[in-house]
């Protein structure tokens, strides 16, 4: 310590200020990984605490029905006929592929059950959830986006009345109630699909009676119910991210900007229900 | 009425506000002038409480804005005319008047489409309700910004430089309404503009903000005689 205070008593420190900083290739990489992580962990700490406040707003006055179910429309029966489609097209598919596969060990009567099993416990959430992330997740940061370039997210606050309250939360209402619901259409047109291929078109010509006792044997309410806390959960973490980027997207971001933060929430969205689905299957089949 | 003390605010390294101090007293036109980027727009966010200061403190009658509870108090007599006029473009004419009335009062549908009929009428904006905002010209956005800025009675109006991007005669019939607004509601007004013509056209009063400060503020005749080449030189161009 001596040391230290005679050298700065002889000058050492202004010496060593006016030399030029030369630091080590560890020190600034360091410094960038050290800078990437802090930016992701205050991203990941606003993120939550956005969704806090989303769900502490949920329960509170005004109640604005109108606003739930103009987004109920939107994001549900909106979305019907394409969830419908990829539903009969998935359950056609799995069926086609699993009787090549299950043909090999001589078990091809099985397609019933691999086809029902597979859209109840995965199929059916997992592709309703892809679907809507594309079609609405990315659509409400669209919105939302173009709201805060625009000024309109500010002039609402202005107007004393809460963006979240008044754009986040019927988003996230109408998501998390209408995956659900979707999912349960995906899954009944699914199996329609497989059974359709199953009985009419596929070479072995399966008993459609026989394929719907495999659906009726397989199916467990247990998976349904499971699939449906899944799809819900699903709605939620799709509305979250689409309105978050919206609402993140740098007022100067201008049109650029919108169009960035669109293409960010749906791969943001897609990755957050794969993390979602592993983390669920993994704790709810194991409670249940 | 307002009262701003030592207002700070950086944006990362850039300080755009370095202690600003300015009185908005009721009932004047107050006209806050300064160059591109000087803070002017950043300090009617900071009084809408849209953005947080760094340091200092915004009073409004006398209440400091940090220590209010619930802003939305505040905010409910200010009335804001944005400068892309941010008129909520999901909505009709309508919609975008009555927006505040059905959002916070009871008023049936019917008393809020006389009001907001009303309120038209005051920016000469007669039989537009149902248009979308997507239909209008600029100068017709920003006459339904106004009404819609009036349309809760506010006790203060703030404008975001009301005349820019508008043709000097659609320029012209802003201010006129500035004026006429001013005259008929006895409101306290804060304009925001760096167009001098408009400046001098509705103001009682006049800052100006040059390095994050006000350097200049008095009533109009006491600008012209400040001897000041920074605010003479502005005002003269």
């Amino acid at each position: 310590m001596q040391d230290f205070m005679n050298s700065i008593g002889n000058g050492e420190e202004q010496s060593l200020s006016t030399q030029p900083i030369r630091r080590s290739v560890t020190d600034r990489l360091a410094d960038y990984v050290g800078g990437w992580i802090f930016k992701k962990l205050y991203e990941i700490g606003s993120a939550v605490s956005f969704v806090c406040s989303t769900l502490s707003l949920i329960f509170r006055r005004p109640f604005q029905f109108n606003l739930l179910v103009r987004q109920l429309l939107l994001v549900g029966v909106n979305s019907l006929p394409v969830v419908l489609v990829s539903g009969i097209f998935t359950g056609m598919v799995l069926a086609t592929q699993g009787y090549h596969q299950l043909k090999d060990l001589s078990a091809e009567g099985s397609v019933g059950r691999f086809v029902s099993v597979s859209v109840v416990k995965e199929l059916g959430p997992m592709v309703t959830a892809f679907i809507l992330a594309g079609r609405i997740g990315a659509s409400i940061t669209a919105e939302l986006g173009t709201m805060k370039v625009t000024e309109q997210i500010d002039a609402l606050e202005v107007m004393a009345t809460s963006p979240v309250k008044y754009l986040v939360v019927p988003r996230f209402l109408a998501c998390a109630v209408m995956l659900p619901l979707l999912t349960t259409f995906s899954i009944v047109f699914g199996i329609a699909g497989g059974y359709f291929t199953a009985v009419y078109i596929l070479p072995f010509k399966m008993n459609g009676r026989f394929f719907l006792e495999q659906a009726r044997t397989y199916i467990f309410i247990s998976s349904v119910v499971i699939s449906l806390i899944k799809s819900s959960t699903f709605g939620m973490a799709i509305a979250s991210v689409g309105c978050y980027k919206g609402f993140t997207i740098s007022s100067t971001g201008g049109a650029e900007g919108v169009g960035k933060a669109t293409t960010g929430s749906a791969v943001t969205s897609l990755i957050a229900i794969l993390i979602l689905d592993f983390v669920l299957n993994h704790v709810l089949y194991t409670i249940w | 009425m307002i009262q701003i003390e030592n207002l700070w605010k950086c944006f990362g390294d850039k300080e755009v506000l370095r202690g600003l101090n300015l009185h908005i007293p009721r009932g004047e036109t107050s006209i806050v002038i300064g160059r591109s980027g000087c803070g002017k727009s950043v300090l009617l966010k900071l009084v809408t409480g849209l953005m947080q200061p760094d340091g200092g403190e915004i009073r409004f009658d006398g209440e400091a804005i940090s220590n209010v509870k619930d802003l939305n108090r505040i905010r409910r007599k200010i009335g804001m005319l944005f400068q892309s006029a941010a008129l909520f473009d999901s909505m009709t004419v309508e919609e975008n008047v009555g927006f505040m009335l059905s959002q916070h009062t009871n008023l049936s549908k019917r008393e809020i489409e006389g009001i907001v009929a009303e309120k038209l009428h005051l920016v000469d904006l007669d039989g537009v309700q149902k248009l979308r905002p997507a239909e209008l010209s600029g100068g017709m956005r920003k006459r339904v910004g106004l009404a819609r800025a009036i349309a809760f009675n506010p006790e203060v109006i703030l404008y975001d430089e009301p005349t820019t991007g508008l043709d000097p005669i659609t320029g012209s019939e802003i201010n006129r309404l500035i004026r006429d607004l001013h005259a008929k509601l006895k409101v306290t007004s804060v304009v925001v503009t760096h167009d001098m013509d408009s400046a001098f056209s509705v103001g009682t009063r006049m800052a100006m903000i040059h390095a994050g400060q006000v350097i200049a503020s008095g009533s109009l005749n006491e600008i012209r005689r400040i001897d000041n080449p920074i605010l003479q030189q502005f005002i003269s161009e």
